[in-house]
């Protein structure tokens, strides 16, 4: 009999086994499928040994273009920020990485503990009071954002500004789909980049639930959330959907009454994986902790008084409240979260604040530079944080052709997202964009165009 | 302790390169009302700080590698290192999404693959590999039932879900905007035709199913079900979560089923990373092939490519194209068990649940009877009314003897459950020693309950007030704390 590494079981065993359950062979245990409907094979590959798979797998990931000795330009919600060694070898730790979700917390001290300082880091970033545990990624979460608002004022209609990352609305639209729920953008404002305020102002009625805004938007636009805020009648959230490390440096959402703040966490420790998994981070003001979708891990004691983590507010979640639960989400990104939490505890406070500076004055930089170039035109005059457009005469596909050549991944096509932006590229820098890698951004499109 | 009660003012963990500084500090480029006039108060450790603390919490979480982790529902398999292994290939972990469909070619070739591999598996025709997760993927397909009657011109608001139904599937139907209907499972455990017959009428939309049932059963009257379901213009939605019984031996695209997803971190090895990164794959006959998410992973003469052509979709329902990180896990996993392994393996979890079983019949009787699939359902006999001993204290109990509880009071429809499913790479020792371990704890409950119900006494913490974090939650770390 063929032997497989991952099945345990030797030919004795088996047999011994099979006259304990008092049957002959293996099939007398399916002998409740309809016979007819029994398949004998799948048409799928035979087994392979672990060499073979190996070279399989790796065959195909060197017909990729790996971009990781590159100079990199993408983001567009997808960042490449330096990954310190602790958080790969930390977060690959067995006990982490094949443990379950913590439904036994006294032997999962270690998953539900280290969730509850990723919790209070999100709530240190975002100024906002609480956070859940993880969501599947950025563009899942404010979707629930959305879902959550609707609960909290009952109303059924929301505000989506066009400028936000536009996969993000793509999933919010397919929510609202299912729970229908009106959607419906307003614009940006042409010059500034930033939310267009009189359409905002004329859109908003009685029936919106909530306003949902990019920090930064899609164009890496700083949007002034003091001012929306102001704008938006009492009952109305207003909900942030946030890239992370602009809160090294831009107030925190928290402060300027934001209600609920989302985002995709993948910039906190998280390789790009071509989009996933990474995790969407969620956080509130308090009072709506029990509309929250979502784990959310707390304090207590043990009845000796021994410090202990569970999870709390269980009864919001599927598997107690079912048809009634506050969303139908059970498996998390608590592993994505893990990353996040090492990742953070590493750069610290410090590091934090330092990378955030750092890409901001590299963008800015570079920004200043490209547009010397006597074909590359600024397109929007607001505020920036490490992202912005800028138009050039040369289709942005075929100049990132030749980059790819010249060792650079090249910036995000935005006419892919908006259309009427044809020859406009986002440009994103972090502090893994060296001085020599800008310079040599500015000479090869010097050469190029 | 917490990292931030480790933290000390000026330590770091992280470095970055000396560079010279091209001036552009936020407080004179921007406007000072944008600038963070509040600190962000992350730990400030030392390297090492880190990694001991880290360690240490994980020295305190119990896992697949530690032991064994016999949860009824969660398939709790090996997950085979290579898989992690391969995952990290640098040109896998470090691609972008919105890279061009030429510099992806690798990636998109294993998408494609995949697809088709699970295709195979289940008997649909067409896969989506976007939904992160299973509850995500019953979320997709409960709006491509939406999205399919919409197509029609046809309102029906009712989905038809099992009282055994994991309760992901409700919560999903809801999220869909339907009215959930529960169907009685009968005193055998399984959904009778009859109640399903009775059940239909023109508002019925769908009817979720996972098969075999969360008793480990299988419906046997599913192909009498489907024709009726169709007759009536109703979908048949199928909840893979227990595929892992039926590998090789049927296909759930075979017993009728429209509609159905995966949990790759259940059936397909891939680690439950203490929450997730899941991946909730969901098949379709055909017909609905135009109702998936967008996009599909398709190939022409020349290349693989992203395919938006599908003229119903229900649009997107996560960024990008899903979870590739764990596709590329599952994706090691079908290679290295192909058609012969992947059968042996359910073959073998069917086994091992019925070897258990009849270990245990006498002190832990089956709810049901009848041969149990991948996983066995029963309860602790008289011991709750003798001995005042609940299955709580009974999984508390195993605790103390370094082994994982199954799945406890799930599902519902059995009093005082306990849900066993060992899956296929657990050896006879370890299930000897399981077995071992519930007699001895069902002994020590009738000679010295008190021990089994003041239970556990030698994990890292005892039993925690979850009550008092629920009434007034303390969700983060502050500095009073």
């Amino acid at each position: 009999m063929k032997k497989y590494p991952y099945l345990p079981h030797t030919e004795e065993e088996i047999s011994q086994m099979l006259s304990c359950v008092g049957v002959n062979k293996i099939d007398d245990l399916f002998m409740d499928l309809p016979e007819n409907l029994k398949v004998d094979t799948l048409d799928i590959p035979d087994s392979k040994d672990e060499f073979s798979v190996y070279r399989d797998l790796e065959n195909l990931s060197l017909k990729n273009t790996d971009p990781s000795r590159m100079a990199v330009y993408k983001g567009g919600g997808i960042y490449y920020h330096f990954i310190p060694s602790v958080v790969d070898t930390l977060s690959s730790m067995g006990n982490f990485l094949t443990a379950y979700t913590p439904y036994q917390p006294e032997v999962s001290q270690g998953s539900l503990q280290t969730l509850f300082e990723f919790q209070t880091m999100i709530s240190e970033i975002t100024g906002m009071e609480v956070s859940n545990s993880s969501m599947y990624d950025g563009a899942t979460a404010l979707a629930e954002a959305v879902l959550m608002a609707c609960r909290i004022n009952k109303r059924s209609k929301v505000l989506f500004s066009e400028s936000l990352n536009p996969e993000y609305f793509h999933v919010t639209q397919t929510y609202c789909f299912g729970e229908e729920i009106g959607i419906e953008k307003f614009s940006f404002d042409s010059i500034s980049g930033q939310t267009d305020y009189n359409e905002l102002k004329n859109k908003l009625s009685d029936d919106i639930s909530a306003v949902v805004v990019g920090y930064t938007n899609f164009f890496g636009i700083i949007e002034d959330l003091e001012k929306i805020k102001k704008m938006l009648p009492e009952k109305v959230l207003l909900i942030v959907c946030a890239e992370p490390f602009t809160l090294g440096i831009l107030e925190k959402p928290g402060t300027l009454g934001v209600d609920i703040v989302v985002g995709e966490g993948q910039p906190l420790g998280n390789r790009p994986y071509l989009g996933g998994p990474n995790f969407g981070f969620f956080s509130s003001k308090e009072k709506y902790i029990r509309k929250m979708p979502g784990r959310i891990i707390g304090e207590t004691d043990d009845i000796d008084g021994k410090k202990g983590y569970v999870m709390v507010l269980q009864t919001r979640e599927q598997h107690i409240r079912r048809d009634k639960a506050t969303s139908n989400i059970c498996s998390n990104h608590a592993h994505n979260a893990l990353r996040a939490t090492i990742y953070l505890s590493l750069i610290g406070k410090w590091g934090f604040r330092e990378i955030a500076r750092r890409s901001f004055s590299k963008a800015h930089y570079l920004y200043e530079k490209l547009l010397k170039n006597e074909k590359i035109y600024p397109v929007f005059n607001g505020p920036f944080f490490n992202e912005f457009v800028v138009r050039i005469d040369e289709d942005i596909s075929s100049l990132n052709r030749e980059l790819l050549k010249r060792n650079i991944l090249g910036p995000v096509d935005v006419s892919k997202y908006f259309r009427n932006m044809g020859n406009c590229a986002l440009f994103a820098v972090t502090e893994m964009n060296r001085n020599e890698d800008i310079e040599y951004l500015i000479a090869t499109l010097e050469e190029l165009l | 302790m917490t990292i931030f009660d480790k933290s000390v003012e000026g330590k770091i963990a992280f470095s970055l390169p000396e560079e010279k500084s091209y001036g552009f500090d936020p407080e004179s480029t921007l406007s000072e009302k944008y600038i963070k006039k509040s600190s962000t108060d992350l730990p400030e450790c030392s390297e090492l700080d880190i990694v001991r603390h880290y360690s240490n919490l994980a020295k305190i979480n119990y896992s697949v590698d530690h032991g064994f982790y016999p949860l009824g529902s969660c398939t709790m398999k090996y997950n085979p290192k290579i898989n992690e292994n391969v995952a990290s290939l640098s040109g896998f972990a470090n691609l972008h999404p919105l890279m061009e469909e030429d510099d992806i070619q690798g990636a998109l070739e294993l998408m494609f693959d995949l697809q088709n591999y699970l295709s195979k598996i289940t008997g649909m025709d067409e896969i989506t590999l976007q939904p992160a997760a299973g509850a995500h993927g019953e979320l997709t397909g409960m709006l491509i039932v939406k999205k399919y009657f919409q197509s029609k011109n046809e309102k029906r608001k009712k989905v038809l879900i099992p009282d055994s139904a994991h309760g992901t599937n409700p919560a999903s139907a809801i999220m869909a905007g339907f009215d959930v209907v529960e169907l009685k499972s009968d005193e055998n455990g399984i959904l009778p035709f009859e109640t399903v017959k009775n059940a239909l009428d023109k508002d019925v939309a769908a009817i979720m199913m996972t098969n075999p049932n969360t008793l480990g059963l299988f419906e046997k009257d599913i192909v009498k079900i489907a024709r009726i379901a169709h007759e009536n213009g109703t979908l048949l939605y199928y909840d893979g979560a227990n595929l892992n019984a039926i590998m090789g031996k049927i296909r759930p695209g075979d017993m009728g089923f429209d509609i159905i997803h995966l949990n790759l971190h259940k059936t397909f090895s891939t680690p439950h990373g203490m929450g997730g990164p899941g991946s909730g794959p969901v098949g379709v006959k055909k017909e609905l092939r135009e109702f998936l998410p967008v996009p599909i992973v398709n190939r022409n003469d020349e290349k693989f490519y992203f395919d938006y052509d599908l003229k119903n979709s229900i649009g997107k329902m996560r960024s990008y194209y899903g979870n590739f990180g764990v596709l590329i896990r599952a994706y090691a996993y079908i290679l290295s068990m192909g058609n012969d392994g992947l059968k042996k393996a359910s073959e073998l979890a069917v086994l091992n649940a019925n070897y258990i079983k009849c270990n245990l019949r006498e002190i832990i009787p089956p709810a049901f009877e009848g041969v149990c699939k991948h996983e066995y359902v029963g309860y602790p006999g008289n011991l709750p009314k003798e001995y005042n001993v609940k299955t709580l204290n009974i999984a508390k109990r195993m605790l103390d003897y370094g082994i994982h509880p199954p799945t406890i009071y799930f599902p519902l429809i059995v009093h005082e459950a306990l849900m066993i499913e060992p899956t296929e790479t657990e050896s006879k020792e370890t299930l000897d020693n399981f077995i071992e371990i519930t007699k001895k704890i069902v002994q020590e409950a009738k000679t010295d309950p008190q021990i089994v119900i003041d239970s556990p006494h030698n994990t890292y913490v005892r039993k925690l007030d979850e009550a008092k974090a629920s009434r007034k939650p303390k969700v983060r770390w502050n500095k009073s704390s």
